[in-house]
């Protein structure tokens, strides 16, 4: 954590800590709204979250290869 | 068919206050949509979520779009900052953001700052269809 310009801290988390936590946010608010019985948002939140993050490694994956 | 006839009765439904209030409230404050139409943990985790998103991309010193009619990308990173409601308009009135993204952590906020708006514009569309008994 460095000073920041106006805001009291600023966070500087890793690309993969960014992306989870994206992926955690993006899944519940998907979850809550694109289904409508409590065992089928829990599921389809656990369904998003695992593609958003199965997507990361892929993505990772993909680039590492890309590279060589 | 019998869908048909319910969906035609939903349909001819007058619109009621809570039909236009909800989604206005849910957009001005992401989650107050669900809370006030008694969807407590719904509303509660929509409000966590998407405030937590916001906060996250401003603490990460993500650029937060004004109002302009530049460049394509300028004017959709306004549209969906203007999404979170109560959020966006505070953080113009704080002046909080960076000007420019410096960093790729500060590239990360900005995203995080559009798609909490993005999502919140998904909860007031939820909101809304649960004002007019579309959902449960």
């Amino acid at each position: 954590m460095t000073m920041p310009m106006n805001l009291a801290i600023v966070l500087a988390p890793s690309h993969f800590t960014a992306a989870v936590l994206f992926a955690l946010f993006t899944s519940v608010v998907f979850a809550i709204t694109q289904r409508s019985g409590v065992q089928q948002q829990v599921r389809y939140g656990l369904y998003c979250f695992g593609l958003f993050v199965g997507g990361v490694f892929v993505a990772g994956w993909l680039m590492l290869l890309l590279r060589r | 068919m019998a869908n048909t006839s319910v969906n035609t009765t939903q349909a001819s439904q007058p619109l009621s206050a809570i039909t236009v209030v909800a989604p206005a409230v849910a957009w001005l404050i992401p989650g107050a949509g669900h809370l006030m139409q008694k969807r407590w943990i719904r509303g509660l985790l929509l409000m966590a979520s998407i405030g937590t998103m916001f906060i996250l991309g401003l603490l990460m010193e993500g650029h937060v779009y004004a109002p302009n009619g530049g460049d394509i990308l300028e004017i959709l990173g306004f549209v969906g900052d203007v999404g979170a409601g109560g959020l966006y308009i505070i953080s113009r009135a704080m002046d909080w953001g960076q000007p420019a993204i410096a960093h790729a952590t500060a590239d990360y906020g900005t995203k995080y700052i559009i798609v909490a708006g993005l999502l919140n514009l998904i909860s007031v569309a939820d909101a809304y269809h649960i004002a007019i008994g579309k959902k449960q």
